[in-house]
């Protein structure tokens, strides 16, 4: 069975909150629209966003890392969300593992973001359903697009292109590889929710200088006569 | 979690229809083995209606919280995977049998079919009613408290206290509310509601603190280093990612300060346990007829406090990341 | 809901796809505009663009809320005959009147007084046509931002290497394996820089950014190496301390690419002490170029031409001509300068640990040394040696603002400059890369002009109204050395400013020094909010009024998009379109998106009609052009040459018959020849089918070593780029610099500066890169003040005018002060509290928000976050002019006035290029006491709607849906 996701990797994600406005762009239009905004031009101004970029510090100065960190639904393979909805508007895809909710059912109890530890879903307050990440469903599945655009838009648009995306069920998928090769992790693995979206970490490349280094022969200083010789007498000041 | 009222109303509500239930069953249960003085078909009835009364009053006060009350009808199709989608369902067969139970009783439609037990213990349709009221009344309790234990990660619910409490005390404030009912009525069940109704209360005293206790010293097994995923003592979030509330900050947060949350729990554990007791002890003692009213009344509004407390006291992993604006 | 898989958003109402380019920011990402019934549904990068390679950004990708924003003028507005400047009371008037009311005032100033007029520009991406339009008006005051902007990083390196950072350079991290940047959190060229850096640190490149706070691209950084702001001049001091100690230098090329081994008179006593020696006699090219006419010191045969065939040059050392002259090289007058600039040294101004600072010389240099790259690359350099492989020491830097707005910018990055050149990086693989039309002679040859005879009524400028001074002689500054420029450009006070000084126009002419103005025409800058410093004088000054009830400025037009703070002050207000309305080009004469292979320009396409009555801004200069009878916008008969900017941009050409215009691609009848040829009546459309864009890859042979690549430079100067195909030497030393100090010390035979400034021009014009604090806090009380305050942009809003963005607000509705835990306990402030920030010239009040990724002796903000109440087309309430705060209000666009100074009045800017130093603010911060209101402070009167505006403050629910059937 397919299940897709996105692989996103803190190593290069510099929090430019490009996935986030991209998202919102293509769904307030899209299927999954609109993306309601409450209070755009006044105070306390809010809306729905199926992604949000969070920033975090880690350690104290001058051990500070800043680290950036994107958030959508992470598509669990065992999404706790779906069997609490009472109406089967939440729904898990079987042809590609993507948590759907169908407005026209939704009630907006709000207990499917009850049982997601994530934080991921968001209630529309002026529809008043619960809207949540597709994963750019009416992009991926739409063959009428070009094989390269049928991504989700936020893949599209990283600058960083820390957001990989495919099928972490097939072993061989750039997603799959990158979990398997650069220590791609579960959010909250406590909870057994088996996310399919993985974040990979950061990694640090450090260089080790020796003494050997900056000591070699073909030092140009070699190359040169390093005394300052200025205004001194030569041989034809000398009156013999 | 943040303490709706719509949810704080439905369930404390439905909880002393649920009690109430109960206790007119076990009313009339004692009475037909004879253990307590026969009441009249009056008696059942308007005790039915009143059950009725709260649980449509708590399925009322449950549309509040729903963004799409219209629809509502649909919350019943997931029974087989949801415990809210059971609730739906039992709620109104719970609702329908007490309807039936109490139009039974008015219509006096209570001529034995058949007597059990050598003759102690004629078997009336109101009976069979009763008998399926308190099943369903239990497995009320059971969906109500499941739609809050169930959910793992809200690990100060994920108990079977919160369905032992949920039981302990809607029965108690049922019973409590059937003494009030017959000290109204002047009948003689005064005491004998009153003093299941204490049972209850010091069961739900003894369940309610153990699961204070338990959560008092919960450890959460999620925290920023498993949010996030880095394993770094010293990680302080500094954007959630956006400058205004949204409903990740407000639905899963009470946004009240601890000293606030301890004279909740301080109002509750007194109001809810020792002064109704002490007022049904004392009606008791003075054979008034007010004091058990004000019993439940008091005990109602300290079941209002206690459900505050129960949302306000989970806390969701969800919080986690959402946190600060910068 | 229907399944979302059988469902093609394409056949959902009518749908378009159009190409153009994005203006979100200054990046200029090539995109894809999809509309939906006439609607914008959704904008995509281009994957077909060179530039941004199909990403995008998320200013970018909120480019729908631009559109749909209350804040949009739409119509041409006067200031009501008996209103107040500054209340917004408006009414509106017709285009008709509005440019008759405009030229006729116009009109009169040219006939009179040219220099009455001036025109200033914000962010904008058109300073070729502004530009022009201020040379032919005749007027000599006009610039850009720049002045404010960056001109430190500009000058500070093209008087170095050729070239800078910006559009006209950058580090090639396609072959870095080191990577350092300073001073930068986000980036001008923001989208290429972040695809750049994934990649290199995907395949292992090592990243160290430098800064006194980690956020932006330093967040993902392999190391944080904080430092006190203003520093870096230090830092970069003992690195070439260390790295020439050690002998981690290039050596050769040093030798052959530099001026390092070049010989200076050294003799204090002499007119000429500090000049080159030169061999006069010799028949080299002396224009606008670097003369080949300068000496080696061979170690065999003593003084030699430079690259004279099978020579030997010391690069260290001093010597003795024949004729008796002492003389030292280049270089070894740099290791003499950086001598006392030890490690340790630096650590007690820097705050970096000497052992830091020596690990992080010894990366460099090892990795430069170690690390080489060889491509097999043919070429020829300017002497006619063949090579046949380009070699490249993989050590790249990027700085930015961190280092220009200082007082010391100038001499920081020359010594940034000098770093780089020492480790051997410059135009070569892993290095820093020049983009076209650079490199460029060292200086550049536009100069201003020099004298204020060039300002003659009803006539062009006679000189560009900015260019590149090289000497005394070049500055714009009348008989007694006063400035002639309103901004004081090119005066003794700031005479490198190659961009102008924006910063102080308004104050200058408010103070009628060095003379009053009457029309002031400020493009798309916020000069009465974020683009000013000392915000709250300069909005007095706006409405400050004579004795006789006359502003002390008299007309003031404001051309923009959006009701941002300053068209509250403007008399005439004219509305401009977006970037999805108008026609623009991203022109080879300004600034063009040049890689590193090769030039590109690209354009504006426009996808929607221009919103009411909205007009492209180079439109009405044009027609202003032609009203007023300028030449180049009239012909001979009087009428207008042009219909509009399409047509201009089509037919322009540099000079008649230059095959020279605004775009370089698809020129010629047919549109078949490149960067020269006749008008093609066609571009316009060839650029649409081309994605908007025009790239030239240069061969392969001519992508590297360009300032001294024969090659390259040829085919540069038969395309127009330079003039000059000699060879650029980077001046390690600055001779240029040493005419300016000559001339101070009186050794100069030309023009000398009035006795008030010679000793500023002395101190700083130092040919060799040296530190200073930085002059506010030579100025302030740093006891007292003992912060420095800071700004930088959010990425979401770098370099992008949109709080009134209804999707980037919500990511950035306000703003905190960030300041290190350790400090602010210390003042017993608490996270989250709020704080006055209190500077030499006043206080703000904002809240207070712990950070653990500043450097203790910093605080800083997000910048341009806080609003004034009402402006932008936001509510009275709205966050930005509640919580959110402007730091520009306690930042001072003029030093202190001390007795050191003689009492002058002096910008606050560095003293060589008249860079505005608004990161060298000082301040001071303590807890606001409890009784104060929770608002920011200071507050403004609310700015009222327009007329024309969208009222739509108080809406409370958006749900944006393109087409005809979406929710609105």
């Amino acid at each position: 069975m397919t299940q897709l996701a996105l692989v996103i990797d803190l190593n290069v994600c510099v929090g430019c909150h490009a996935c986030v406005t991209s998202c919102k762009q293509w769904n307030t239009s899209g299927w999954a629209g609109p993306m309601v905004d409450e209070n755009p031009y006044d105070a306390n101004p809010t809306g729905t966003f199926f992604n949000r970029v969070q920033t975090y510090e880690v350690g104290s100065f001058p051990s500070t890392e800043t680290v950036h960190f994107p958030k959508s639904c992470l598509h669990c393979e065992d999404p706790p969300c779906v069997p609490v909805c009472p109406t089967g508007a939440s729904y898990k895809r079987e042809d590609n593992g993507v948590v759907l909710v169908d407005y026209d059912k939704c009630i907006g109890c709000k207990y499917c973001s009850w049982a997601c530890p994530y934080g991921v879903r968001e209630l529309d307050e002026q529809q008043k359903v619960m809207k949540k990440c597709t994963l750019c469903i009416d992009r991926i599945t739409d063959h009428t697009l070009p094989e390269a655009e049928r991504k989700p838009a936020c893949v599209i648009a990283c600058p960083t292109n820390a957001r990989l995306y495919g099928d972490v069920h097939d072993p061989d998928s750039e997603v799959s590889v990158a979990i398997r090769e650069r220590g791609g992790y579960a959010l909250m693995p406590e909870w057994g929710t088996n996310p399919a979206n993985h974040y990979l970490p950061r990694q640090k490349t450090h260089m080790h200088v020796t003494e050997e280094d900056l000591q070699r022969s073909d030092n140009p200083l070699t190359k040169e006569d390093i005394t300052v010789y200025q205004g001194e007498e030569t041989m034809e000041d000398v009156t013999w | 979690m943040h303490p709706a009222f719509s949810v704080i109303f439905l369930t404390t509500l439905i909880g002393a229809g649920q009690g109430l239930f109960l206790a007119l069953f076990t009313g009339q249960f004692y009475s037909t083995v004879e253990l307590v003085e026969p009441q009249p078909a009056s008696f059942y009835a308007v005790g039915s209606a009143l059950s009725l009364a709260l649980l449509v009053g708590g399925l009322a006060a449950s549309f509040f919280h729903l963004g799409r009350p219209e629809r509502a009808w649909r919350a019943a199709a997931m029974w087989r995977t949801s415990w809210l989608s059971r609730e739906v369902i039992v709620l109104p067969a719970m609702m329908g049998i007490v309807f039936l139970y109490g139009v039974f009783h008015w219509a006096g439609w209570t001529q034995p079919f058949i007597v059990l037990g050598e003759g102690t213990l004629p078997i009336d349709a109101t009976f069979v009613l009763g008998m399926l009221g308190v099943l369903v009344t239990l497995a009320l309790f059971v969906s109500t408290g499941m739609i809050y234990a169930s959910v793992k990660f809200l690990q100060e619910w994920h108990s079977p206290y919160t369905i032992v409490n949920f039981i302990f005390l809607g029965t108690a404030s049922g019973f409590m509310l059937a003494a009030a009912y017959s000290a109204l009525l002047g009948n003689h069940l005064v005491g004998f509601f009153g003093t299941w109704a204490v049972i209850a209360t010091l069961l739900g005293l003894g369940t309610r603190t153990a699961s204070l206790m338990r959560n008092a010293s919960i450890k959460h097994r999620s925290n920023l280093q498993t949010a996030i995923g880095i394993r770094h003592r010293g990680i302080v979030q500094k954007s959630q990612g956006f400058s205004a509330d949204s409903f990740n900050t407000r639905e899963f947060f009470h946004h009240q300060s601890p000293e606030t949350l301890k004279l909740i729990r301080v109002m509750f554990m007194v109001l809810v346990f020792p002064l109704p007791i002490a007022l049904v002890l004392l009606a008791y003692a003075l054979a008034s007829p007010t004091l058990p009213i004000l019993a439940f009344v008091v005990q109602y509004i300290g079941l209002i406090a206690e459900r505050w407390y129960f949302f306000a006291e989970a806390e969701h992993p969800q919080n986690l990341y959402y946190q600060q604006i910068s | 809901m229907k399944d979302p898989a059988v469902q093609h958003d394409a056949e959902i109402g009518q749908t378009e796809v159009k190409e153009t380019t994005c203006y979100m920011c200054a990046c200029r990402c090539g995109i894809r505009v999809h509309l939906r019934d006439g609607q914008v549904r959704y904008i995509e990068g281009n994957p077909d663009h060179p530039l941004n390679k199909g990403i995008l950004c998320a200013k970018g990708s909120s480019g729908i809320m631009k559109q749909v924003s209350p804040a949009r003028l739409t119509k041409p507005l006067r200031r009501k005959a008996n209103a107040k400047r500054g209340t917004s009371a408006f009414e509106e008037i017709s285009w008709d009147e509005a440019m008759t009311m405009l030229s006729e005032r116009l009109g009169k100033l040219r006939a009179t007084d040219p220099k009455k007029f001036a025109l200033f520009t914000g962010r904008d991406q058109m300073q070729a046509l502004t530009g022009m339009f201020a040379k032919q008006f005749g007027t000599p005051n006009y610039a850009a931002h720049g002045g404010f902007c960056s001109v430190n990083m500009a000058t500070g390196m093209i008087y170095s290497i050729g070239g800078s950072f910006w559009e006209f350079g950058g580090p090639d991290l396609d072959h870095a394996k080191l990577f350092i940047m300073i001073g930068t959190a986000e980036d001008h060229h923001s989208n290429p820089m972040k695809m750049a850096l994934s990649k290199f640190k995907r395949e292992g490149g090592r990243f160290i950014a430098i800064n006194p706070v980690r956020s932006g691209y330093g967040a993902i950084a392999d190391e944080w190496v904080p430092i006190k702001p203003g520093t870096d001049g230090a830092l970069f001091l003992a690195l070439t301390h260390e790295i020439l100690k050690l002998g981690l230098f290039d050596r050769d090329f040093l030798i052959q690419y530099t001026n390092a081994a070049e010989l200076v008179i050294d003799d204090p006593e002499r007119d000429d002490h500090g000049m080159f020696v030169r061999d006069e006699t010799i028949e080299v090219t002396r224009g606008c170029t670097d003369p080949q006419d300068k000496l080696w010191w061979d170690r065999n045969t003593g003084p030699v031409l430079t690259h004279s065939e099978g020579a030997d040059p010391r690069l260290l050392g001093g010597y003795t001509m024949p004729d008796g002259t002492p003389v030292k090289t280049s270089f070894q007058l740099l290791k003499e300068r950086v001598d006392d600039y030890t490690p340790e040294w630096a650590e007690s101004i820097t705050g970096i640990p000497a052992a830091t600072i020596r690990r992080l010389a010894h990366e460099m240099g090892v990795m430069a040394r170690d690390h080489k790259i060889e491509l097999p690359i043919n070429w020829t350099d300017v002497w006619d040696k063949e090579h046949d492989r380009v070699t490249g020491n993989p050590v790249a830097f990027h700085a930015m603002r961190g280092l220009a707005a200082h007082s010391n910018g100038f001499q920081t990055i020359r010594a940034l400059s000098i770093l780089m050149t020492v480790l051997g990086t410059i135009d070569r693989p892993g290095g820093f890369r020049h983009k076209a039309p650079f490199p460029r002679p060292i200086p550049p040859c536009p100069k201003p002009p020099n004298s204020p005879d060039a300002v003659q009524p009803n006539t062009p400028l006679d000189g560009l109204p900015l260019g590149w001074p090289g000497k005394p002689e070049d500055l714009f500054v009348d008989d007694d050395g006063e400035p002639v420029r309103i901004d004081k450009a090119f005066s003794w006070e700031y005479p490198l400013a190659a961009h102008g000084l924006m910063h102080n126009v308004i104050t200058n002419a408010w103070r009628g020094d060095p003379y009053p103005i009457d029309t002031l025409f400020l493009f798309m800058a916020n000069m009465a909010w974020n683009s000013s410093m000392n915000t709250v004088e300069t909005r007095k000054m706006l409405t400050d009024q004579d004795e006789n009830g006359e502003y002390k400025i008299p007309f003031l037009v404001v051309c923009d998009t959006y009701a941002s703070e300053t068209v509250a002050f403007a008399d005439l207000v004219l509305p401009d379109t977006t970037y999805l309305e108008r026609h623009d080009v991203l022109s080879m004469l300004d600034r063009p998106i040049s890689e590193f292979d090769g030039p590109v320009d690209s354009v504006r396409l426009p996808v929607l009609p221009p919103k009411g009555e909205c007009r492209p801004f180079q439109d009405v200069i044009i027609e202003l052009g032609a009203r007023l009878g300028l030449p180049a916008f009239t012909n001979a008969d009087g009428t207008a040459k042009y219909k509009n900017y399409p047509d201009f941009v089509v037919n322009y050409e540099t000079s008649p018959g230059s095959g020279i215009g605004f775009l370089a691609g698809y020129r010629g009848k047919h549109g078949d020849k490149s960067l020269k040829g006749e008008p093609n009546p066609n571009q316009w459309e060839q650029y649409a089918a081309n994605h908007c864009v025009f790239h030239h890859e240069l061969p392969r042979s001519y992508q590297y070593m360009r300032n001294w690549n024969k090659g390259y430079l040829h085919w540069a100067r038969a395309h127009g780029m330079t003039k000059w195909a000699e060879p650029i030497t980077i001046h390690i030393y600055s001779e240029i610099l040493q005419r300016f100090r000559a001339a101070a010390q009186g050794k100069w035979p030309g023009r000398q500066p009035p006795e008030r400034y010679r000793e500023r021009i002395e101190t700083f014009f130092d040919p060799l890169p040296f530190y200073y604090d930085s002059l506010e806090a030579q100025r302030v009380d740093t006891k007292r003040f003992p912060l420095t305050a800071l700004t930088q942009r959010p990425m979401a809003m770098y370099h992008s005018w949109d709080s009134q963005n209804a999707w980037l607000r919500q990511i950035h509705s306000h703003n905190y002060l960030f300041v290190n835990p350790k400090m602010a306990i210390a003042l017993d402030i608490q996270d989250g509290d709020w704080i006055w920030v209190e500077s030499h010239l006043g206080k703000v009040k904002c809240m207070c928000r712990y950070s653990e990724a500043v450097e203790p002796s910093t605080v800083w903000t997000w910048n341009a976050i806080g609003k004034a109440t009402g402006a932008w087309g936001l509510s009275d309430r709205a966050d930005e002019s509640k919580k959110g705060f402007l730091l520009n209000h306690i930042i001072s666009e003029e030093l202190p006035v001390v007795s050191s100074d003689g009492k002058q009045i002096l910008s606050n800017s560095d003293p060589l290029t008249g860079q505005a130093a608004w990161f060298d603010t000082r301040v001071r911060i303590y807890k606001a006491n409890a009784q104060e209101p929770k608002i920011t402070e200071p507050q403004f009167p609310p700015m009222k709607s327009l007329p024309g505006q969208l009222s739509r403050p108080r809406v409370r629910w958006q749900a944006y849906v393109a087409g005809l059937f979406g929710r609105k």
